[in-house]
């Protein structure tokens, strides 16, 4: 099972390689990881993706708890929540290509932020499958680089992960 | 009061209380050794090898339940510490490692001596810190020594570049009291819900039994144990690092669990329908084959730490909590309880136990022309009648010191389970010696794992420390050679331990007493001799039969049910 785990860190330096530490020594999947300060600048949120049968996923849990620098953890997966993900996609444009891409752009409600004369940067923002489905409609053999950021999430509600 | 960063350390440790420092100076701690010249609270012992001073640190804190602390400097000082940090880290020992590093405008650009020991040291502390600013050092050093001594103990290195530590810069000090963490905050009692369902789970069970480890000792709650045995009848067994929590010679105590663990405990393991694990980690060395680890059994979880809990094996009533106060809550409520565990039920499986002990899967041949490595572990008790703390290296004779000598109390027995360092015993038994000046100390070792930290000598020479070393010798890497024989049809490849050093000149020429023996006659006077001498070190070297094996054995992914006793004891 795919979870997306919120973690509230100390902003410590080291902090982040606990955390990646942590997954290659104990054998976790990791499938994606965001960091940065929050509003409070003494705090990083992290955002986690993992997979793994319900016994791993409680394992992962602990161990990210029982890091001295963790101060809260949330599993965004156990709740319902908002997940999103930023994609940049520089694409081959050229030709007739140039219309249809950009049509695509609007289709996915993505944005063109860069034009030359051969390509175009899109931004694109949604849920990773959103991003995954847009990379499957770009027509073969047009993308030049993908950037993606990694899942971010926020659980649905007034309630927030915070001290 | 105004310090400087290397005045700050040591007042530190000062304040925190710190009798022993055991260390070995280089150049980026230069500076913290000058300020301990300056002062008389604090005593530092010179050990001869950092990994020496690692050991020598957590064996005083196993036999004292203090924290342990060393003080080494930054490259190869740090890495030699790396093995003793580990072997505390897997037993759950606190300590304090400072570190020295090269200075903070260097850091990174591969001075000299300079390895990233924060990087290195990562998995296996439980937090480490790299202090920068001299200003961070009191409440660093002060959260070190917090989370090293709290919830689940362990090591913690706190790294300290050269130029923190600058003898001219003074700043105020101020060592604060209390410390608050919001990200770290141990459980301080037990859920009392889940205490109350262990309590019914307790009161239902037919075949129950306690299975009680390492957590028991360093959770101080060796006496509630008691009390909580007594109270229920049941029975109890304990893994390797839980020995001395319960009375050995107790007729309710089946003897260590796991591999080595007696017939009498694994099989009732294997049948209970009520397991109580009480500071245990399920350890693989215990369970065995996961599919076949109390397959019956309803299991109660006491731990302090969420992350042992349901790790290897799930478990029906976990309680997350200080073993001391859970055990409390747990003998109030079944004070208050009017009912009682099925007394005929609790009859039928005491006689069940009683016919497995029976099978006696711990008799060895008495009449033996050698000596026995069993006999030896006797014979030490029979001299020092439990009035022993006893360390040991890895490998059989830690097996058979287990298994035959019967520890009374908790902090006695002082051994590296989770790690399994050849090299402990030497090095732990110079801090226990240096806790308990009055005390009688011994290490068990054998030939191979005492050569791994032989220089310590030196230091039980500097320091007057009159340990007893019992060298059982086998001339064997035993506990290698034995799998060798059992599993790869006796090919021993490399587990002869050749060219041996004359161990008794050995000693002599390190300024102690070495004797020789060889005959199961002769080795009672030889060892009541040696703990006469209550001034002097005395290195025994046994020599032991080469062929003998560690029995009861269970292989590497095995079931409790499978045990293999000695040969003419085969199980039907
Ligand atoms: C050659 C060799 C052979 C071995 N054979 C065996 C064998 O046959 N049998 C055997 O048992 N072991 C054996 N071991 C040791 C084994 O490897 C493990 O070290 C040992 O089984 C672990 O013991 P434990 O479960 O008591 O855990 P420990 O490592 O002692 O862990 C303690 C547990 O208690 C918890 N705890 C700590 N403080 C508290 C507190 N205050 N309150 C509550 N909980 C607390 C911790 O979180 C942890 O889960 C062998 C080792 C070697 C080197
Ligand atoms: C540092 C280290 N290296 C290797 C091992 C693997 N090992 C475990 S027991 C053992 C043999 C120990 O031999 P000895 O000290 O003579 O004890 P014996 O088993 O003969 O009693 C070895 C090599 C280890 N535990 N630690
Ligand atoms: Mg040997």
């Amino acid at each position: 099972m795919r979870h997306i785990i919120s973690v509230l860190l100390e902003n410590e330096a080291g902090a982040l390689s606990r955390v990646a530490g942590l997954f290659s020594a104990r054998g976790y999947n990791i499938e994606s990881l965001t960091v940065a300060p929050t509003d409070d600048p003494s705090l990083s949120r992290m955002t986690l993706v993992t997979t793994g049968n319900e016994h791993v996923i409680e394992q992962i849990k602990k161990q990210l708890h029982k890091l001295i620098d963790t101060v809260k953890l949330l599993d965004l997966s156990e709740g319902t929540h908002i997940e999103r993900e930023m994609m940049l996609i520089k694409v081959r444009a050229e030709g007739p290509d140039r219309e249809e891409l950009k049509r695509l752009a609007d289709i996915f409600r993505a944005k063109i932020i860069d034009v030359t004369d051969t390509s175009y940067v899109v931004e694109l923002t949604g849920s990773s499958s959103k991003l995954d489905a847009y990379i499957e409609a770009v027509p073969e053999g047009r993308i030049i680089e993908v950037v993606r950021s990694g899942p971010t999430g926020i659980a649905r509600g007034p309630k927030g992960l915070s001290l | 009061m105004e310090l400087s960063g290397a005045e700050i350390v040591v007042q530190a440790l000062i304040d925190e209380g710190v009798e022993y420092v055991f260390g070995y100076p280089g150049g980026a701690v230069l500076h913290i050794y000058d300020a301990l010249f300056h002062q008389d609270r604090i005593r530092h012992i010179l050990v001869r090898h950092e990994q020496g001073a690692t050991h020598a640190a957590d064996g005083y804190a196993r036999s004292t339940g203090k924290c342990g602390v060393c003080l080494v400097t930054s490259g190869p000082g740090a890495t030699n510490a790396v093995t003793g940090i580990a072997t505390a880290y897997m037993d759950s020992i606190p300590l304090v490692v400072l570190t020295g590093q090269v200075p903070t405008p260097v850091i990174g650009s591969d001075a000299f001596q300079e390895v990233d020991t924060v990087g290195i040291t990562r998995p296996c502390v439980k937090h480490n810190f790299l202090v920068k600013d001299r200003k961070e050092l009191a409440l660093t050093i002060r959260k070190a020594f917090y989370i090293a001594t709290s919830g689940r103990p362990g090591p913690v290195v706190v790294d300290i570049p050269k130029d923190v530590t600058d003898p001219n810069i003074r700043i105020p000090y101020d060592y604060p009291k209390e410390i608050q963490m919001r990200s770290y905050n141990p459980a301080k009692r037990g859920h009392l819900g889940q205490i109350k369902k262990a309590v019914e789970a307790i009161l239902q069970a037919k075949r129950p039994i306690f299975y009680t480890g390492g957590g028991v000792i360093l959770g101080e709650a060796s006496q509630r144990l008691r009390e909580l045995v007594a109270l229920t009848g049941f029975p109890i067994t304990s893994t390797l690092m839980g020995l001395g929590a319960y009375p050995a010679s107790d007729q309710k105590f089946l003897g260590m669990l796991g591999m080595h663990g007696t017939y009498e405990a694994n099989m009732a393991m294997h049948e209970a329908d009520t397991l109580i694990a009480i500071g245990a980690r399920f350890d693989d060395r215990v369970t065995g084959k996961i599919e076949h680890f109390s397959p019956h059994a309803k299991i109660i979880h006491i731990d302090i730490d969420p992350s042992s809990i349901s790790k290897n094996v799930r478990v029906d009533i976990p309680i997350v909590g200080p073993v001391d106060s859970v055990l409390a809550d747990m003998l109030r409520l079944l004070r208050e309880q009017d009912m009682r565990p099925d007394q005929q039920a609790l009859a039928d499986w005491w006689n069940q136990i009683e016919r497995w002990r029976a099978r006696q899967c711990l008799a060895y041949d008495r009449n033996s022309q050698r000596i026995k490595p069993q006999f030896a572990v006797e014979t030490l008790y029979k001299v020092t009648q439990g009035n022993l703390y006893l360390t040991s290296d890895v490998g059989q004779h830690q097996m058979f010191a287990a298994q035959f000598y019967p520890f009374e109390e908790p902090r006695r027995w002082i051994n590296s389970g989770g790690l399994g360092t050849m090299g402990f015993g030497l090095p732990a038994a110079v801090g226990v010696q240096l806790a308990h000046p009055d005390a009688q100390v011994a290490c068990i070792s054998g030939e191979a794992s005492i050569l791994m930290c032989i220089q310590e000598l030196a230091t039980c020479k500097q320091y007057d420390l009159p340990l007893k070393i019992i060298l059982l010798n086998n001339g064997y890497m035993g506990m290698v050679r034995q799998w060798q024989e059992f599993f790869y049809e006796s090919r021993y490849s490399h587990s002869y331990v050749d060219a041996l050093p004359d161990f008794v000149r050995l000693a002599e020429s390190f300024g102690h007493v070495g004797m020789r023996i060889e005959r199961p006659a002769d080795l009672e006077p030889a060892m009541r001799e040696a703990f006469s001498r209550r001034d002097q070190l005395v290195f025994l070297d046994v020599v032991v039969d080469p062929t003998e094996n560690v029995y009861p054995m269970i292989e590497a992914g095995k079931g409790h049910h499978e045990m293999h006793l000695s040969p003419d004891r085969e199980l039907a």
